[in-house]
Formats: C-alpha cells, sequence, structure tokens
C-alpha cells in the first residue's frame, strides 16, 4: 500500500470516528444548532428597526444578521474539536495511539473533518431557516455553494484553535474556558451593524481589527450585495490564514505531545 | 424569626461570600460578564438609539438598566452554582445536620446572594457613568431601579436554588442558567417594546422581564410608569419560587 493511500486510510478511520463521537452525543450537537438561531431570532426581532437608520445596507434585518449565525456555530466547532482531543489525551486513547503507526495529520484531520461536515450540515439548515424567515440571498446558487466552502475553511480555522487549546492544556476543561474569549470575538465585530454605522469610535476600532468582522462581512456580502470581491477576498484571506495558522500550530504541539508520550 | 434561625442564615451567608471572594475564578467571571455585555451593547449599538420612534433619552442609560437587570439576576444564578456545588461535595449535608430549620440554609444563600450584588453594581455602575451615561432620574427614582435589581436577584436565585437542591450536582448549572438567559433575551433588550417587530413583540409582552424593565427604563429617564406593576410581578415571582426552592429543599432532605 503507498503512502498515500496509508494516510488515506488513516484520516477515514479517524474521521469516521470523529462523526460517530459527534452523533452520538446529541447533547453536544443540539445546542450548537439551537442556540444561533435563537440568538437570531432575538436580534432580528429586536433590531429590526435599525434597518431605518440612514446608510443601512438592506431593509431587511434578517439578511443582515444571518451572516453571524454561521459564525457563531463555528465557534461551536472549536469547543467541539478541543474538547474531543482533549478527552483522548485525558482517557489515555492518544497514547495508545502514538504507539500505533497512526500520523499526526491523520489524527488532525480526522478530528477536523467531523466538524467541516457538521459546519456543512449546519449552513444549509440556517440558509433553509433564513430564506423561511425572508431572507435574500443575492448571489444566487453559485453564492451557496461559495458560502459553504468559505464556512468549511473557517470550521476549520476555529477547530484548529480547539486543537491547540487542547494539545496545551490536555484539558477539556481549559477548552471549555476559552468559550467566553471566543463569544466576545463575535460581540466585538460587526455582527450587529455595519462597521460604518458604529458610532462609538473605540467599538468601531475593535471592530476593524476584530478578524471575526471580516468573516461575517464575506459572508453577509453574498447575501446583501452579491458577488463583492473586495468582502470576498477580505474573508477568504482571513478564513484561510486562521485555518493554516492554527493547523501548524496544532501540528507543532501534537509532533512535541507525541514526543513525550 | 429567633436567633438560632438567623444565626444559621447569616453562617451559611458568611461562608457563601467568604468562599466567593477568596477565590478570583469565582467572581471575576460574574463581574466581566455584565461589563462585556455593558460595551457590547450601548457601546456597539448606539446608532440604534437614533432609529425613528425610539424616543429614550440616552442609549446608555438605555442598555444600562438592562445590564443591572442582567447582572443582579446572574448573581443569583450563580449563587445557585455555589449551593450545587456544596450539596454536590457534601457540605450541604453537614449544612442540613447543623440547622434545626433548614430554610434558614435558603435563607443564607439569598442574603449571601444579595450582598454581592454591592460589589457587582458599583462597578456597572461606575462603568455606565465612565461611559457617559446620563441619569435624568432622581433619588427615589434610583432607589427604585435598584430594589427592582436587587428583588430580581432573590427571585433569580431562588429559582437556581430549586434546582440546585433537587439536582445536587454542578453539572445542573445549565439548567439553571439557560432559562434565565432566555427568558432576559426575550424582553425588549435592545429597543423599546412598542418597535420590537415579528413573533419576540408578543413573547416579551408576556415576559414578566419586560414589566421589570420597562419600569427600570421609566425611573432612570425620571418619568416612572408601571413600576407598581413591576413590583407585583417580581414579588410574586419570589412567593412562586419561594416556594420552588423550598420543596427542593426538602427534596434534598429526603435524599439525605
Amino acid at each position: 500500500m503507498s503512502e498515500s493511500s496509508t494516510l488515506a486510510v488513516q484520516v477515514t478511520a479517524m474521521a469516521g470516528r470523529s462523526v460517530t463521537r459527534l452523533l452520538r452525543q446529541p447533547a453536544a450537537i443540539v445546542p450548537s444548532l439551537i442556540f444561533p438561531i435563537f440568538l437570531l431570532a432575538v436580534n432580528v426581532g429586536g433590531l429590526d428597526s435599525a434597518t431605518d437608520l440612514p446608510g443601512f445596507p438592506t431593509d431587511s434585518y434578517i439578511t443582515f444578521a444571518l451572516a453571524f449565525t454561521f459564525i457563531q456555530s463555528a465557534i461551536f466547532s472549536t469547543m467541539r474539536a478541543g474538547e474531543g482531543l482533549a478527552q483522548d489525551i485525558e482517557n489515555g486513547f492518544f497514547n495508545r495511539l502514538v504507539l500505533t503507526p497512526m500520523r499526526p495529520s491523520a489524527l488532525m484531520a480526522g478530528q477536523l473533518v467531523g466538524l467541516v461536515l457538521l459546519g456543512q450540515l449546519q449552513a444549509l439548515l440556517y440558509l433553509a431557516i433564513g430564506f423561511a424567515a425572508g431572507a435574500d440571498f443575492e448571489a444566487g446558487i453559485g453564492g451557496i455553494a461559495v458560502l459553504v466552502v468559505l464556512v468549511s475553511i473557517i470550521s476549520v480555522g476555529f477547530g484548529g484553535i480547539g486543537l491547540v487549546m487542547a494539545l496545551r492544556s490536555g484539558s477539556g476543561e481549559a477548552v471549555q474556558g476559552m468559550f467566553p474569549l471566543m463569544f466576545v470575538l463575535l460581540f466585538f465585530s460587526s455582527m450587529a451593524l455595519p462597521r460604518n454605522l458604529i458610532e462609538t469610535d473605540w467599538f468601531r476600532t475593535i471592530t476593524d481589527i476584530n478578524p471575526v468582522s471580516y468573516l461575517i462581512e464575506a459572508i453577509r456580502s453574498l447575501m446583501i450585495t452579491g458577488w463583492d470581491p473586495h468582502a470576498l477576498i477580505a474573508g477568504f484571506a482571513v478564513a484561510i490564514a486562521l485555518a493554516v495558522g492554527t493547523i501548524a500550530a496544532s501540528a507543532m504541539l501534537l509532533r512535541r505531545r507525541m514526543m513525550r508520550s | 424569626m429567633n436567633g438560632p434561625y438567623l444565626s444559621a442564615a447569616l453562617g451559611v451567608c458568611w461562608r457563601y461570600l467568604h468562599n466567593l471572594y477568596t477565590r478570583p475564578s469565582m467572581f471575576i467571571p460574574s463581574l466581566v460578564f455584565p461589563l462585556f455585555f455593558l460595551a457590547a451593547f450601548a457601546g456597539g449599538l448606539s446608532v440604534v438609539g437614533d432609529a425613528p420612534n425610539f424616543g429614550y433619552y440616552d442609549f446608555t442609560a438605555f442598555q444600562f438598566c438592562f445590564i443591572l437587570i442582567q447582572a443582579s439576576t446572574l448573581a443569583g444564578v450563580f449563587a445557585g452554582f455555589s449551593i450545587a456545588s456544596d450539596f454536590e461535595q457534601g457540605m450541604g449535608r453537614r449544612m442540613m445536620m447543623a440547622t434545626a430549620h433548614r430554610s434558614s440554609i435558603v435563607l443564607g444563600y439569598t442574603l449571601g446572594a444579595a450582598a454581592r450584588l454591592a460589589v457587582t453594581w458599583t462597578v456597572v455602575t461606575g462603568a455606565a457613568l465612565l461611559g457617559g451615561m446620563e441619569v435624568a432620574g432622581g433619588g427615589l427614582d434610583l432607589a427604585g431601579i435598584y430594589s427592582i435589581a436587587l428583588l430580581s436577584n432573590i427571585a433569580a436565585l431562588l429559582f437556581a436554588a430549586g434546582i440546585a437542591l433537587r439536582f445536587r450536582s454542578i453539572q445542573a448549572g445549565p439548567l439553571m442558567q439557560l432559562p434565565v438567559f432566555i427568558i432576559l433575551f426575550l424582553a425588549p433588550v435592545y429597543v423599546p417594546q412598542e418597535l420590537l417587530t415579528g413573533w419576540i413583540e408578543p413573547t416579551a409582552s408576556v415576559n414578566p422581564i419586560t414589566a421589570l424593565l420597562n419600569a427600570a427604563r421609566s425611573l432612570m429617564a425620571g418619568e416612572p410608569t408601571g413600576v407598581l406593576t413591576a413590583f407585583v410581578v417580581v414579588l410574586g415571582m419570589i412567593a412562586l419560587m419561594a416556594v420552588w426552592a423550598l420543596s427542593g429543599m426538602r427534596k434534598a432532605e429526603t435524599a439525605g
């Protein structure tokens, strides 16, 4: 068997385990599905009058707000990936795996494939809910394909943060402790209003440097504008940088931990 | 209320406050949480105050009333976590053995949860004033706002205590936190009730938190309306939740 086919077998095995583990824990999946929808519903009901503000880019707040549900669910994937790996470390599965010919890259890819699949399913579910509630999607079918690809990369990026946390701490509790910080990233972004309408200077500065703003705006552009190369390039650049950076960091930490084990 | 009863309650209260303020990991999140929401809402959404028909004099003051009630109710919920933790680790059983009237344990946690508000209110109010909040109401109006917040804290603590005493495990934490979080956000958080649209409008109109929030905002503006209704609602919630908490205590007694 060639090296690449061995790697593919390993990744498939680990991905299958990751997906099975997710499906066996509805309590871990359901909140990450429901909570973004709840927050969306609350924000749409409460902030619909913001569309009357001069300069607001659309007259439908649900079209504007739908984008952040994708990011919020990606943030949940940080927890899922991190907790999964931390659990493997805590219960000794990781140490047993080190004794096998399993490659580190297969272990990581396996953890992330489950997340990407769930992220894609969530993206389609949120779109369906958005359409049912009257949201627009200016970019059409092609835009939906781009959205699914972007959400997949974002899921890998946030999942990578979870892996880094798990490999550094080896503790599910420490990964859980990251959750409020990730939430801060979401709330201090352009999730509720466009950046040009944020009046408070310090808040606008934070949203300008917060990468999550660019991820949300890329998804939002597909819904409101159609094809906005500037927003899409910025969003993909941030998503790819996040994914590459966190995967590289987690690969390095994984090698160190395997040497210690 | 006799001496030993009050003495037991004060003992539980002192122990709770001592544990709280000697463990930064316990009290810092409960302070950071409302500050985070104050910054995100009052800072990030201030332009919403310019929306047509918004009609409130200051957006930071508008959001402050929500944050104050939110921080107070969540402080009650966090005290519920301590009850669950104490009963999980066996401390609750020892407290039950040491007191003749077990309701004094619930009273002790209630006093503790209320006492912790002093720090929470100081930090949240200080941050809002630093953020430029204008206070239009007078001293009596402010007393009304903080009274509503205190009573909502007691109602939330009694709700969380009922859960904690039934499950006697910190794993029941989400059952205490989520319903409170949801009911808070189903009130008019971002805009006045009249500007809500869709399904949240009828939901907010039957949500008891809406009455508290509207009254607090009217007091802050120095134009009190619906204050009596708010007090009746929150006292009703306390009466209901007291029954819930005390029946939880009986369940904990039965479990031993």
